[in-house]
């Protein structure tokens, strides 16, 4: 259960293109320099009712660091029986008359408030387990996912007691007012790519509602949700309002979804999965459903854009993450007239982006999750490369480097080719040329995703214009990824049902009740 | 004690400082700087220039300002003890009190109205033709407040929260009574970290300092909490400069209406409540209380045993349930009305007179067989005065009611679902109360009908009341819904 900091061997920086070698180098380590030593204990348990249990099966799973390919420890692995004794804890703590119903909707609020302040004051480990499961470099795991988080949680904690209800003038004499009430027990499968960041984003609004719930985080990747759990027995939410059962999609996920007594379920993964999560759903009781899936997002390049700006934005946008965000700017449409030059910049910046271990504040990327997402994206790129596409740079391995991809530019890309419509999830910039607006925006639209579109222009009739146009829930104008705890979130078309963050999210985990009187 | 001003302290322009005292001994507590018009226009120019576009409480996150404000909670949680005892000993509030209601009231509201902004979105709009246009919900600017002396911190507390956390800055003048609470929280919101100029606090007195503000050019907004009389007199100085957008809560005369039906025991104890909480010094004070013609005689007896049971004494002294009241104007004006009730034929039942040797203490005081003319029916008179009208239906207590000038509050007790729907739809009342009383929460807006005030504070209502909307179209070349 327990497991000791394994001191990573500090790696060389590797940039691809040009090895550089220098022992003289004495690379720092960001997490060694703000990890307290030891890490205190992590239980890799089955978290039900504030407390650390077994799993019923006495089966575990193991979680690997995929910079280094070492297993990191062992965590308990759920399954029905465990998915069934959280939601009846669950169900327990969402009684009327329990303390979580009668506590007050400040007091709710309070809670997420000094979540966040735990969050804040655990930081360092936080993004350092992050890191190690994940290999997300350590710095974007501690001023990206980890502020996200406490802004988050921030957010929700404010809307608690902001949660109101209509009175309405019918007819007749009857008074009619509405109420909001939370929706009950919740279930939430949060992915690989954000762990905590996603687990927050599924968490604060439906405590913030009232509900409780029960996650299931990815299998790769456990150990932030696990540690989330002790913070929020340290906090003081009552037993059983949050649960969480590390296990297997096909096995806890499955559980779930079909679950009679889960009344709603929230799921960011795959389009693939997702659509499984929603038959589940409707077949079992008709459970409320919200999807994050995937995406194969639109950056449209205009030229008269800023130039510089949009490579920038589009390069971050594509590779962010080792590729591995929903919102990768996976079809980089420019304009005819400045698509060599952007080219030409664009396989500039992928050849200096620092490719490392994780722990180094140089490295930009890091690992891929596992040998499955790794397959799969070289997959893509020999698709890319037999569909004729043009490799401008990378399109394979790093030598002798487990998971590691060189950072890749497909210039030439069509429409039809495997890498223009499928999500690749992987370090691999499809870059398409455009002759005008109408042309691009019916090509922008013609896939069955609709999550994220960005638009690089100054005029602003065009900025308009595509904004509207797009079918995208997030459509970004001149910059990228620009996501806030205030902003709604989700994909039109198969990218999603539903929006998280903002005031959009939280009408979602509320059932709105129409109340009646006779008479006066 | 100084003027503060840009995150410092400044002696007042004049020279001139003024005494504040304690009302339970009537011994000067200290000397306070003195502000007057030239002090107020100094805090404007600061505040105008923490509100110019591009400085740092501008560009601020509206994230990062409600951390601002949840800073100053925890601050002012951890100076509760001090704060609770300089409001007990400047305002003659019970320390218990001032410790549980109005300090938790002041952290509440802060935590509250801290979140509210990242709560705030704006909408957007399709208006007709080829158009695209969304609202702004800006913050207004330079807002003035004016604080009155019966809650001190916890009203400054309700005035500031909401300003800035829609982003205005402020010029404060809290009432000259009861200056020293908002003096501490200066030093507090110095320690959290507030820009210079954001908060600016003046104190001083009404016709000088207060009507500064009121009449200012250079003041966006005035928020009053006081005398109608006064409100009146600011709503017109605003009107007479530069039509600065102005809410008020003002004065009450709160019917508590008991039906035969009711739970007696708890109507007797919540109408006590209602009105002799703090010394009777309350705009929400039920100071005419209905009861219904059978069960009257009954609820008169066992008010009186309540009131008898009074301790007078200091406010610190665990054990005293009713403290002094605040000066020497509102005790001469409290025992004149006490006068009128004798005079005008009300039943005195109990009290009916000052306290002690020392202190401005009146006896809690229990007139029946009160009839809607007489004086102390129709006046506010903000004392520990109770007056107990009999009524016989449902119709006529409704009109009795609702026949005043003012319209803050209400209470109704009855067990009957019918007469609390429909005598709450009835009254016109800001606020009714159902088998309850003084029940404030930062959720819940809070405001007057007819004279009692214009605008409502706290919850979304008031929050909306401290920002402007701009609406921005655009010209685009297509419209698609």
């Amino acid at each position: 259960m327990a497991h000791s900091v394994k001191r990573l061997p500090l790696a060389q920086v590797m940039t691809p293109g040009s090895w550089d070698a220098a022992p003289h180098w004495a690379p720092c380590s960001a997490g060694s320099l703000l990890l307290p030593l030891p890490l205190p204990l992590l239980p890799a348990c089955i978290f039900i009712n504030n407390e650390w249990h077994e799993s019923k099966s006495g089966k575990k799973f193991a979680t690997y660091n995929p910079s280094t390919l070492e297993k990191i420890c062992e965590v308990e692995e759920g399954d029905k029986l465990d998915v069934d004794k959280a939601v009846e804890a669950a169900h327990a703590a969402f009684q009327r008359g329990s303390p979580w119903r009668r506590l007050d909707a400040l007091g709710r609020g309070w809670l997420l408030h000094q979540l966040a302040d735990l969050v804040e004051r655990d930081r360092a480990i936080l993004a350092t387990l992050e890191t190690m499961d994940t290999g997300k470099p350590f710095l974007h795991a501690f001023f990206i996912d980890l502020e996200g988080c406490i802004k988050t949680l921030r957010y929700f904690a404010g809307w608690a007691d902001k949660i109101q209800g209509r009175t309405i003038p019918t007819d007749d004499n009857v008074v009619c007012f509405t109420r909001h009430e939370p929706i009950g027990v919740c279930g939430a499968i949060t992915p690989w790519n954000f762990p905590l960041l996603m687990l927050v984003w599924k968490l604060a609004p439906a405590l913030c509602c009232g509900n409780t719930i029960v996650v299931k985080p990815a299998e790769q990747t456990p150990l932030t949700a696990l540690y989330l759990g002790s913070l929020i027995k340290e906090v003081g939410f009552p037993p059983g309002v949050v649960n969480i059962v590390p296990g297997f999609g096909p096995t806890v996920g499955a559980a779930i979804s079909s679950h009679p007594h889960i009344s709603k379920i929230a799921f960011t993964g795959s389009t693939e999965v997702g659509k499984l999560v929603k038959e589940a759903a409707s077949r079992s009781n008709l459970k409320r459903v919200t999807l994050e899936l995937g995406g194969k997002n639109p950056c449209i390049v205009c030229a008269d854009a800023d130039l510089d700006l949009a490579v920038e934005c589009a390069h971050q946008g594509v590779f962010f993450n080792q590729g591995q965000c929903c919102t990768a700017a996976s079809r980089v449409f420019v304009e005819e007239q400045i698509y060599p030059e952007f080219v030409r910049r664009s396989v500039e910046y992928a050849k200096k982006r620092p490719i490392g271990d994780p722990f180094d504040i140089r490295t930009e990327q890091g690992p891929q999750i596992d040998q499955k997402q790794f397959d799969k994206i070289l997959d893509l790129i020999e698709s890319g490369k037999k569909e004729g596409a043009k490799l401008e740079c990378g399109g394979s391995a790093m030598e002798d480097r487990g998971l590691f991809i060189k950072p890749t530019v497909f210039s030439e890309v069509t429409d039809t080719m495997r890498i223009a419509k499928e999500e690749i999830f992987g370090p691999v910039q499809p870059i398409l040329k455009f002759k005008n607006i109408e042309e691009v925006i019916k090509r922008a639209n013609s896939l069955e995703y609709g999550l994220t579109a960005a638009v690089f222009t100054k005029n602003l009739d065009k900025a308009l214009k595509l904004a509207s146009a797009l079918e995208s829930g997030t459509v970004w104008i001149n910059c990228y990824n620009a996501i806030y705890a205030q902003a709604p979130f989700g994909g039109f078309k198969m990218s999603g049902n539903g929006r998280e963050l903002g005031l959009m999210s939280y009408l979602l985990e509320l059932h709105h009740s129409v109340y009646f009187s006779l008479r006066s | 004690r100084d003027i503060f001003i840009n995150n410092e302290w400044h002696n007042s322009v004049s020279g001139k400082k003024f005494p504040v005292f304690n009302p339970a001994t009537e011994e000067k507590i200290c000397e306070v700087e003195e502000g007057d018009k030239e002090d107020i226009d100094k805090a404007v120019k600061a505040a105008r220039q923490a509100f110019q576009i591009g400085s740092p409480w501008r560009t601020m996150n509206a994230s990062e300002r409600g951390r601002l404000i949840y800073k100053l909670a925890d601050l002012i949680e951890r100076d509760r003890l001090l704060l609770a005892t300089m409001e007990s000993i400047n305002g003659g509030k019970l320390f218990s009190n001032s410790y549980t209601l109005d300090l938790g009231g002041c952290v509440a509201t802060l935590r509250y109205c801290a979140a509210y902004l990242s709560t705030n979105d704006c909408v957007f709009y399709f208006p007709d033709g080829n158009f695209f246009g969304y609202t702004r919900h800006e913050p207004i600017g330079v807002c003035g407040q004016i604080i009155p002396w019966n809650f001190p911190l916890f009203m400054f507390i309700w005035k500031i929260g909401p300003a800035l956390c829609c982003g205005n800055t402020v010029v404060v003048k809290p009432a000259e009574q009861t200056p020293l609470t908002a003096l501490h929280v200066a030093s507090l919101i110095q320690e959290a970290g507030f820009p210079p100029g954001v908060v600016n606090i003046v104190p001083g007195y009404g016709p000088t300092a207060g009507a500064a503000i009121s009449s200012h050019m250079d003041i966006d907004k005035v928020a009053f909490t006081g005398s109608t009389e006064v409100g009146k007199m600011i709503k017109e100085a605003a009107g007479k400069s530069n039509l600065k957008r102005v809410t008020l809560e003002l004065g009450g005369k709160s019917p508590f209406i008991v039906f035969a039906d009711s739970d007696l025991d708890s109507a007797v104890e919540v109408a006590h409540q209602a009105l002799f909480y703090h010394q009777g010094q309350c705009c929400i004070a039920a100071s005419r209380l209905f009861v219904e013609e059978s069960i009257y005689d009954e609820f008169v007896r066992r008010s009186v045993e309540r009131a008898k049971k009074y301790v007078l004494g200091n406010p610190l002294t665990p054990g005293v349930s009713q403290g002094p009241q605040i000066d020497k104007k509102q005790y001469e004006k409290i025992l004149d009305l006490i006068e009128s009730g004798k005079k005008e034929g009300a039943k005195l039942e109990c009290g009916g007179g000052p306290w002690g040797n020392k202190g401005f203490f009146i006896q809690p005081t229990v007139f029946s067989n009160v009839t809607d003319e007489m004086r102390i029916a129709k006046e506010e008179i903000f004392g520990p005065v109770q007056q107990i009208m009999k009524f016989k239906s449902l119709d006529d207590v409704i009109k009795r009611a609702n026949n005043t000038h003012y319209g803050l509050a209400a209470g109704i007790f009855t067990k009957d679902i019918d007469k609390a729907i429909t005598v709450s739809s009835a009254l016109q009342a800001g606020t009714v109360w159902v088998n309850c009383y003084s029940v404030v929460s930062p959720q819940c807006p809070f405001g007057g009908f007819k004279m009692s005030g214009n605008g409502r504070e706290l919850g979304e209502y008031g929050l909306q009341e401290y920002t402007e909307v701009k609406m921005v179209t655009m010209k685009i070349s297509q419209k698609n819904s």
